[in-house]
């Protein structure tokens, strides 16, 4: 049961959105889930997080970067080729309800999975304040869609080319250093980032939620490749997660973990570049 | 069928691929009987009026009746005979345990040998597979649905029994192929793919749909399928992993059997970079457990190129629950056993990467309540094993998905599914079957549970 692209586009360098026909999984999907979707028999599955959802078009859509193997092979795919396999819902939904003022942090191609929550919050009556942030102004993501849903909305670059100069991390901790009263704090992004946004809101004691992007096989719980360790505790990021309390959680056994197979991943690429490009390696 | 009265005492020997050759390729390790062999072991058959052999088969596989066939060459009905009671005899013939089942039953193993009865059975699933299996024939519909999930042993016999019956059914299967442990747990050198696919064909020949891609608490739930299918059976097995609580099992190069069996068998990492799911070959590599599972895991990792594999088990070889075969196999390939050895911690170098795994001497006390006896801990024996990739395999209990997500399905504090004998759980509709009520077993117990919950919805359907 193949899947097809409907929609295939660059939205940024590296940073692409893809809308798949998958009635089935669009009927159910709600925000702070994920996929998992195979390209084609030799493929390996991969998570990424539903960007956006349309049930009555029975759509999904991603936003993912190409970092290895699958996601460039990926980009190379256009409007009417398909995926072999798409399986989703996964994952818990995000916990959306009325908390007050909503802080919601998106670093680089983590704004595509804070798009969905926003929205959410937004809708649920929060006040919602934005935060998003990219390397360079070239690479900043759907700042309109964020914008339409956000009552504030701050831009963070690193290199200073639009918004502040620095990290979305700076903006968190000035909004709590003025006093601005926030009730949760939800960040998704790079796990670098989202250890520095945990660390600023922990002496404020500000719940804060953030989305662990472990390496997974079958998300449903059954390999435990994806395991974490949130309050000295094993947990499952595919069955348990992936959203957790930031403050609980242990981020240099994640990043450690997300590089095990490093050298295998380079290996990957490099082959599928030769392929691509025809050399005689 | 035995001529001048003594029984044959000599049982014909499975041809297998060389030792040596064999841990470089993933190609089947046993090789099958030829014809004259198998003729030759089935007339050791003393055909017995009271056969016990059948007592020891969970499905009651008419094994005389099929052997007198075997023994006269008419391959066709001996599998005719052997499907009345069980519909995967190519799988059952390779993966029983026998030696615990039929053929510890069969009257000969007090004598000598017990026939070969799973060589038999896989001889002629095969004589068939190969000739072409015929079109099944297919009864009027009923008009009645019934959803099954999970795509192992339990739901395919159930959804086969069903179709059978006339009923519509439709298989959700939450991963990308059908056949649950067959398909991403056992090895292909123990059980080839080819062979599971061929079950899964002849299921949907007989009119089952099969939805991949489909895990049901997510896509679906249990409460959803009422309302659309007359009846649901639940076949999720048992796919959890349990992990030894102890330090260092978070470590880089620390597997569970699961993660590391579904990479190299149902994302084929075994033939990386051909296919795209990396797994780290470790040079040392250490197996926790002493079950099927820690034998495939260990041979699997041979296989992959490590230089040395040990399995460290608590208990003594005799308490192991893998396959007798499986444990030979294991040995001639050069596996190691370090028994009543039991990890206390999991070492890393620094940087997360697991360099050794600390052991402790177990000794055995008296029997426990499951009658196997209970391995203590001996102080101050203490020792370092070298390794880099290690691969817990001390069981799994029912993944909680299903469960959570249905109203009224209870369950034990195992995890199980509470199920009478006919497969009925607490919930009206819903059936359930296989590893997910017992916990981790066989194949041939969760092909039994399976025929039986089908002919109990079948009972509930009229
Ligand atoms: C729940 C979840 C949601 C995610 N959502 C998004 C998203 O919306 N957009 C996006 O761009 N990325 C997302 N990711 C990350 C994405 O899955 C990886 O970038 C992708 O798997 C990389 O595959 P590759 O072959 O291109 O790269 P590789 O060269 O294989 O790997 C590059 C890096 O990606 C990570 N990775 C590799 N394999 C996996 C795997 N099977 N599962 C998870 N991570 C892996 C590792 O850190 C690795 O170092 C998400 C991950 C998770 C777990
Ligand atoms: C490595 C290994 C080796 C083994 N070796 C042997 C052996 O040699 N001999 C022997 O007799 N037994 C062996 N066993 C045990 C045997 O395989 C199991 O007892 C048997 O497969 C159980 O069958 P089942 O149908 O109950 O479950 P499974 O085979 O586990 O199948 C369950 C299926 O349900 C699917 N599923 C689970 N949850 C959901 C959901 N929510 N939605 C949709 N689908 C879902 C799973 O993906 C899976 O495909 C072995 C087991 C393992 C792991
Ligand atoms: S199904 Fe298994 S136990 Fe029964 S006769 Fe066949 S091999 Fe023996
Ligand atoms: S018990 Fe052994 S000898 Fe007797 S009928 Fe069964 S297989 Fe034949
Ligand atoms: S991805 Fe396998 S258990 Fe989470």
């Amino acid at each position: 049961m193949p899947f097809e692209i409907l929609e295939k586009q660059e939205l940024v360098p590296t940073i692409y959105l893809m809308k798949i026909s998958a009635p089935r999984v669009a009927k159910k999907a709600q925000p702070g889930q994920f996929v998992i979707l195979r390209i084609n028999e030799k493929g390996e599955r991969i998570p990424l997080t539903i960007a956006d959802f349309d049930r009555e078009e029975g759509t999904i859509t991603m936003i993912f970067q190409t970092v290895g193997k699958t996601t460039a092979h990926l980009a190379s795919l256009r409007a009417g080729d398909e995926l072999l396999n798409f399986i989703g819902p996964l994952g818990n939904p995000a916990h959306i309800q009325k908390e007050g003022t909503v802080v919601l942090v998106g670093g680089g191609v983590g704004v595509a999975p804070i798009f969905p929550q926003t929205r959410a919050f937004y809708e649920a009556g929060n006040r919602v304040i934005s935060i998003i942030g990219a390397r360079s102004a070239n690479l900043l993501l759907w700042e309109d869609r964020m914008r339409a849903v956000s009552h504030e909305l701050y831009i963070t670059t690193d290199d200073g080319t639009k918004g502040h100069h620095g990290f979305v991390t700076d903006i968190v901790k000035r909004l709590l250093e003025d006093g601005v009263n926030i009730d949760r704090v939800v960040a998704i992004g790079p796990p670098v980032m989202m250890r520095a946004v945990a660390g600023v809101t922990r002496p404020f004691n500000v719940k804060t939620i953030v989305s662990l992007n472990s390496i997974m096989v079958d998300g449903t719980g059954m390999c435990g490749a994806c395991r974490v360790l949130v309050g000295n505790e094993t947990k499952f990021a595919c069955v348990d997660g992936s959203e957790f309390d930031a403050h609980l959680v242990d981020f240099t056994l994640l990043m450690n973990r997300l590089a095990v197979y490093q050298p295998e991943e380079k290996i990957a690429l490099e082959r599928y570049k030769c392929e691509r490009e025809g050399c005689l390696c | 069928m035995r001529e001048g009265g003594m029984p044959v005492l000599e049982r014909q020997k499975m041809p297998a691929q060389d030792a040596g050759e064999r841990i470089t390729n993933f190609n089947e390790v046993a090789l099958g009987l030829t014809e004259k062999q198998v003729i030759e072991e089935a007339k050791r058959c003393l055909q017995c009026k009271k056969p016990q052999c059948m007592k020891g088969c969970p499905v009651e596989v008419k094994i005389p009746a099929f052997l007198k066939y075997v023994a006269e060459g008419d391959f066709d009905n001996a599998i005719k005979e052997i499907k009345v009671d069980n519909a995967l005899p190519a799988i059952c013939g390779r993966v029983c345990p026998q030696e615990t089942q039929c053929e510890q039953a069969c009257i000969l193993s007090k004598k000598g040998a017990s026939v070969a009865i799973g060589y038999l059975e896989r001889f002629v699933a095969d004589h068939e597979r190969n000739k072409g299996v015929e079109a099944p024939h297919l009864p009027e519909p009923t008009g009645k649905k019934v959803a099954v999930v999970g795509s192992g042993p339990a739901g395919l016999t159930a959804a086969a029994d069903l179709a059978r019956m006339g009923h519509s059914v439709t298989i959700f299967e939450a991963l990308h192929e059908a056949g649950g442990v067959l398909i991403y747990g056992i090895p292909e050198f123990r059980l080839p793919k080819e062979i599971v696919r061929a079950e899964v064909e002849y299921v949907k020949r007989l009119g089952v749909t099969i939805l991949l891609d489909s895990v049901i608490g997510k896509i679906e739930t249990v409460d959803d399928l009422l309302s659309g299918f007359d009846a649901v059976f639940l076949g999720t097995g048992a796919g959890l992993p349990s992990f030894l609580k102890i330090d260092g099992e978070n470590l880089s190069g620390v597997y569970s059997a699961n993660e590391f069996l579904t990479r190299v068998n149902l994302m084929k990492s075994y033939r990386f970079p051909d296919y795209d799911t990396p797994i780290r070959k470790g040079k040392h590599v250490v197996v926790v457990g002493g079950g099927n599972v820690a034998m495939d895991s260990a041979r699997c990792a041979l296989r992959l190129g490590a230089d040395e594999v040990t399995v460290v088990y608590r208990r003594s070889e005799e308490e192991m629950p893998a396959r007798a075969e499986e444990i030979e196999h294991a040995k001639e390939e050069g596996i190691k056993f370090r028994l009543l050895t039991n990890p206390v911690r999991i070492i890393g170098d620094g940087k997360n990467w697991v360099t050794h795994v600390e052991c402790i001497n177990m000794v055995l006390c008296e029997p426990d309540s499951s009658g196997r006896c209970r391995p203590m801990p001996l102080a101050g024996t203490e020792h370092m094993i070298e390794s880099d990739v290690v691969i817990i395999a001390i069981g799994t209990s029912p993944n909680p998905l299903v469960p959570r997500t249905t109203q009224g399905l209870e369950i034990t504090k195992h995890g199980t599914i509470i199920a009478k004998e006919d497969g009925a759980t607490t919930k009206k509709g819903v059936y359930a079957g296989g590893d997910a009520v017992t916990g981790s077993a066989t194949v041939i117990s969760a092909m039994g549970a399976g025929k039986k919950a089908a002919r109990a919805i079948d009972e509930h359907l009229k």
